[in-house]
């Protein structure tokens, strides 16, 4: 048995995991995250990323993280730009395929300002699974023979033992936290999740604890009305933090679309300068407000009305 | 070429959709591959599924409600299923799916696909995206691929293998772990390719209208053979008329 096996199972029982609230503010939980840690982070591309986190963890000056999830989207840029992360771990990295290509992402990486490494989304999904399962790695019959695998000394190809067949054994991610956004939780973390999924139960699971956001914190009770929808269970779960529109600019799937308008804007001022149009907007959107309620007035009532009157068009087609 | 009353996008949506056949399952990326597929549904393929990365069976597309990637909630309208996004991928390896379709920013002669690195990888001119399931879709499923057809695009030698064509051609693919699926067809604006047999190198399968072979190779960085192949029909006014009414903002169709 590894050390290592052993660690990250100490690492739980070493936690209270009764029934009890852990309901913190924003701030309080960026203090839960410190320099270099493992995050991993939930959602997908413009899906459920838990911004007001990410957010708080840039006001709050946090250093040399290394950022996984499976795909990375702005708040990527946000944050190498930041300074708050120089190591991003995922299988792709841009604004978003309407955007075209993040020059935010290629300055840092083409600069070796920051790490990025490749893997398959399969392979992203397999290391949270491999890390949820408590198992070292999972096999899986995808990146071989390509340059990608070449990229990755970590993965390894082995033939199987009973068909011979060659495969490739990626390791296990275990991140240090997990930041995840979901539609709904109770104050001791069960958390339910509608819509997409996306790596979020693996991750949850994996991490060694998991600071969830929140678009609203309903009663115990609520949650055990409906306990199949519970995604996330509260033993997990370290600490829960109420924030409406916790995921904008980004999507939360059946409560608002992305903030289309504000991407727009975003992208090219980003991406015509990487350096001082990200600085101008970290300044602007990042640290100038006093909480996140005045930076969705900056986005604007008007924003945030247009992308909930979308959001909640989603159940109604 | 192409066709005034035509773009270049709406052609390679047209001529991919064609390619689907009824009944299959079809894992698509946003772009053209999801119009061509929601095209082919709504045209001769009633009873195709469309499978999104983001984890999503069987979805319905609304009309000027594209998604802007497969892991929003507009891929989530009207489907049958969502699912966590390694368990979707995972149909791919279970052998679920009939094509996986995507587009493509660098291609060379056996189908291998580069969405990683312009340049050396060690020392890159310019860090594309990455794979996201680029990779595992290529590596698991038969592959159609929509790309536009420049000669920066189509090289003998991709920079980086990021998604696996039939790699050094031959029985390379499969000698490296890979059994199933490869590459199946490349759709451009030039016309339709698909690969040799036994070497697995590109051909032409066909050129659309008004479009000579000597173009195709003025347009292409590797020798192609002249072999016998056929011509493609224009765009109907039908299937234009259903792209545009699907696509009114020309996210995906400029």
């Amino acid at each position: 048995m590894s050390a290592s096996y052993l660690d990250l199972r100490r690492s739980l029982t070493a936690r209270d995991r009764s029934l009890h609230e852990k309901v913190v503010t924003l701030e309080e939980a960026a203090g839960l995250v410190r320099d270099g840690e493992t995050v991993g982070i939930g959602g997908s591309t413009l899906s459920r990323t838990p911004m007001a986190m990410i957010w708080a963890l840039i006001r709050a000056g946090r250093k040399r993280l290394t950022c996984a999830r499976g795909i990375t989207s702005s708040e990527g840029d946000w944050l190498l730009a930041s300074g708050a992360c120089d190591h991003i771990v995922t299988s792709w990295f841009s604004q978003g395929i309407v955007w075209g290509v993040s020059k935010v992402m290629r300055h840092h990486v083409e600069n070796r300002i920051a790490r990025f490494d490749e893997w398959s989304h399969m392979a992203m999904g397999l290391r949270f699974r491999a890390g949820a399962m408590g198992v070292p790695f999972l096999p899986m019959r995808s990146m071989l023979g390509s340059d990608v695998v070449g990229q990755r000394p970590e993965a390894r190809e082995m033939e199987c033992p009973f068909t011979g067949d060659k495969l490739l054994l990626v390791p296990a991610l275990n991140p240090d936290v997990a930041l995840i956004h979901v539609q709904r939780c109770d104050a001791y973390g069960n958390a339910q999740i509608d819509g997409l999924q996306f790596l979020d139960i693996d991750l949850a699971m994996a991490a060694n604890r998991v600071i969830l956001t929140t678009e609203r914190i309903v009663s115990n009770d609520q949650i055990r009305r409906a306990p199949d929808h519970t995604k996330i269970p509260f033993f997990a779960v370290e600490a829960v933090v109420e924030v409406p529109f916790g995921s904008a600019p980004h999507e939360c799937s059946n409560v608002y679309e992305p903030f289309f308008e504000h991407m727009n804007y975003y992208a090219p001022l980003v991406n015509g300068d990487p350096v001082a149009g990200m600085a101008e907007y970290l300044e602007r959107y990042v640290r100038a407000p006093k909480s996140w309620t005045e930076y969705l007035g900056l986005l604007g009532l008007e924003s945030l009305l247009e992308a909930a009157r979308n959001g909640r068009s989603v159940s109604n087609a | 070429m192409p066709d005034p009353d035509y773009t270049a996008s709406e052609l390679l949506a047209v001529m991919s959709s064609r390619l689907l056949k009824d009944g299959q399952i079809v894992f698509a990326g946003v772009g053209i591959p999801l119009l061509a597929a929601t095209l082919a549904q709504g045209t001769h393929c009633p009873g195709l599924t469309i499978l999104f990365e983001g984890g999503v069976i069987g979805p319905n597309i609304v009309p000027g409600k594209l998604p802007p990637s497969t892991n929003e909630q507009r891929c989530t309208i009207r489907a049958n299923m969502v699912l966590a996004s390694t368990d979707v991928l995972l149909l791919l390896q279970r052998g679920y799916v009939d094509v996986g379709f995507m587009g493509g920013a660098q291609i060379d002669q056996y189908g291998n696909l580069n969405s990683s690195f312009i340049g050396d990888p060690a020392r890159p001119k310019t860090r594309l995206p990455g794979t996201g399931g680029g990779n595992d879709i290529a590596s698991l499923a038969h592959m159609i691929v929509a790309m536009k057809h420049e000669k920066r695009r189509f090289v003998e030698r991709v920079d980086f293998v990021t998604s696996p064509g039939f790699l050094r051609g031959g029985t390379t693919r499969r000698d490296s772990g890979l059994p199933a699926g490869g590459m199946y067809r490349v759709v451009t604006d030039l016309g339709i390719f698909g690969f040799h047999e036994e070497t697995k190198r590109m051909n032409v399968v066909a050129l659309h209208p008004g479009v000579s072979f000597e173009k195709v190779e003025d347009n292409t960085g590797f020798r192609l053979d002249r072999g016998h192949f056929e011509s493609t029909e224009r765009p109907s006014a039908r299937e234009l008329e259903f792209l545009r009414k699907l696509d009114p903002d020309r996210l995906y169709t400029a």
